[in-house]
């Protein structure tokens, strides 16, 4: 791929989303319009998050890919060598050696610093869609603060479930402004938005959409009184590193219907393993 | 007696073509106010202008808020207007689905106003949504259901829950029981009767059935190019008309 400016994008593109960037810094949680850019992968494989890493990728840089909190999945891996091509910069799999960090559908275990930058690709940036289609009015919610619309859906939730069912992309509230969709996390990370000493963005490459949370926002997830947001997890510890405060993951070992619950977040489930914490299905 | 809404040169035209002209009265707390006229007599455009969907071209609409007193509608800020529109007013649509949210439940449709202004207690707003469900002759055991299951007339009475539940005192109704078959208008007419009457609600209601009139406004205006021919109290304009548009309309030669 050589021929191609470092991280694959051209320099003016890559200063319209600094600029958006910056705008999205500077309102916690506001959807700010970018022009998204043609990039040689599909939509599905997170082609905004991939743009807004490209914008702030430097050569010192030191760039992790996860989904679903894994370093070898394709999508992952296909992103981590567009990189490596692209812009020569390393790479790796350790959380805590990342600079930037771009991620589906997870939060890392392990507390981010400063300086480090959490990329989250995002397929629907509107929390608000789900019940009112029009865009010239969600927008008009959002610059009004008319967010009784996110309660109808939780309250939907409940009447049908009796809890709140919504277990993916949890809305937030920014800094008791701007209400968010944290793209498709799981709800048990949503308390790692808050308070968090890195830099995280989030792109919408589809959407063409750019949002952020600058070093610790308080991010508050919806709720009831009588229903307060419950971040649950799996009430097993991890498999293999036997912790009890992960995110896991449900995996079928043999065709006999054996399964076992494991770390999502593998890089955290080797440094504990090799820390020397087992689990009771580790080998 | 403070006016509960004043309105004043209410004017609103469509390039070249007339919506309403120079229209002006006041609605006094706990009245109900009928305009009728044909269909393009400016009825319906006067109507969404005083309940801020249009904006006018030029006249005020006074309203004696709860907080503030009389302020003109027209030129307060856009929140402050939806901030009324959600709380203080209610506006009842003709199609049930255009002031419903079908994909959600009857429930949830009729909690939405109070989780905007800002409850956040499931079971209160549940309680709510059961209490006004009744109130309009809504099984509770619906609660869960979405309107799309319902009849037309359950529809119209689920709308008027919504509207109802934050306890506005102004309610605008455009048509509220057009489109319904003749047995199930009257069980709506009095239901909204007996809800006007039981909250003291004040009311402008929009319609070309005469009969929905004389059984819920008080006060009648006619409307006909545009412009107010005639207005009086109700039972003395459908019982002697003055103006010959007036006539023609009572006298049901107009198909209306
Ligand atoms: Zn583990």
């Amino acid at each position: 791929m050589s021929g191609y400016n470092f991280a694959y994008l051209d320099e003016q593109t890559k200063r319209m989303i600094r600029r958006a960037i910056l705008k999205a810094l500077a309102i916690p949680g506001y959807q700010v319009p970018f022009a998204s850019r043609e990039m040689p992968m599909p939509y599905g494989w997170g082609t905004g998050g991939v743009q807004v890493s490209a914008a702030v990728l430097t050569p010192e840089d030191r760039f992790k890919v996860i989904d679903q909190g894994a370093d070898d999945t394709t999508n992952a891996v296909s992103i981590r060598r567009f990189f490596e091509r692209t812009a020569g910069i390393a790479t790796t799999t350790a959380t805590r050696d990342a600079t930037v960090i771009q991620t589906r559908h997870r939060i890392p275990e392990e507390p981010l610093r400063e300086g480090q930058i959490l990329v989250y690709q995002v397929p629907i940036p509107e929390p608000l869609r789900f019940l009112e289609p029009r865009e010239s009015e969600t927008r008009k919610m959002h610059s009004l603060a008319e967010y009784g619309l996110m309660h109808v859906k939780l309250y939907e939730d409940i009447s049908r479930h009796g809890h709140i069912a919504t277990t993916y992309a949890y809305p937030v509230k920014v800094e008791e402004r701007y209400v968010m969709d944290p793209s498709p996390i799981p709800k048990f990370d949503n308390p790692k938005l808050s308070d968090c000493a890195a830099i995280q963005l989030f792109g919408a490459g589809r959407e063409q959409r750019i949002y952020a949370l600058p070093p610790y926002t308080t991010v508050a997830s919806l709720d009831f009184d009588d229903h307060p947001f419950d971040p649950s997890r799996a009430d097993h510890p991890c498999g293999l590193c036997g912790s009890v405060e992960t995110y896991l993951d449900e995996v079928i070992m043999d065709d006999a219907g054996g399964r076992m619950f494991v770390c999502s977040d593998t890089d955290h489930c080797e440094t504990r393993q090799n820390a020397g914490y087992r689990g009771k299905d580790a080998g | 007696m403070t006016p509960l809404l004043s309105v004043q040169g209410m004017t609103r035209s469509y390039g070249n073509h007339l919506g309403c002209s120079d229209v002006s009265f006041d609605l006094y707390p706990g009245e109900v106010m009928g305009i009728v006229g044909e269909s393009g007599s400016g009825k319906s455009t006067l109507l969404n202008c005083l309940a801020g969907h249009l904006t006018p071209d030029a006249g005020s609409v006074i309203y004696d808020t709860r907080g503030h007193g009389p302020r003109d509608t027209v030129t307060m800020s856009e929140p402050e207007r939806r901030m009324l529109g959600r709380t203080d007013w209610a506006f009842v649509h003709q199609r049930a689905s255009d002031g419903l949210r079908m994909g959600v439940s009857a429930g949830g449709n009729v909690g939405e106003r109070l989780m905007a202004i800002g409850n956040r207690h499931y079971g209160d707003i549940r309680g709510h949504a059961i209490d006004w469900l009744d109130r309009v002759e809504i099984d509770a055991g619906r609660i869960d259901d979405r309107p799309v299951t319902f009849s037309g007339g359950m529809q119209q009475r689920l709308q008027i829950a919504r509207n109802l539940v934050t306890g506005p005192r102004l309610v605008f109704m455009d048509e509220p029981t057009g489109g319904l078959d003749v047995s199930v208008q009257a069980r709506l007419l009095d239901l909204l009767r007996g809800l006007v009457r039981d909250m003291g609600l004040s009311a402008i209601i929009v319609t070309h059935d005469l009969a929905v009139v004389r059984l819920l406004a008080d006060r009648l205006m006619v409307m006909k190019s545009g412009r107010v021919v005639e207005h009086g109290l109700t039972d003395r304009v459908l019982d002697d008309p003055q103006h010959a548009y007036t006539q023609l309309l009572v006298s049901s030669v107009l198909q209306v």
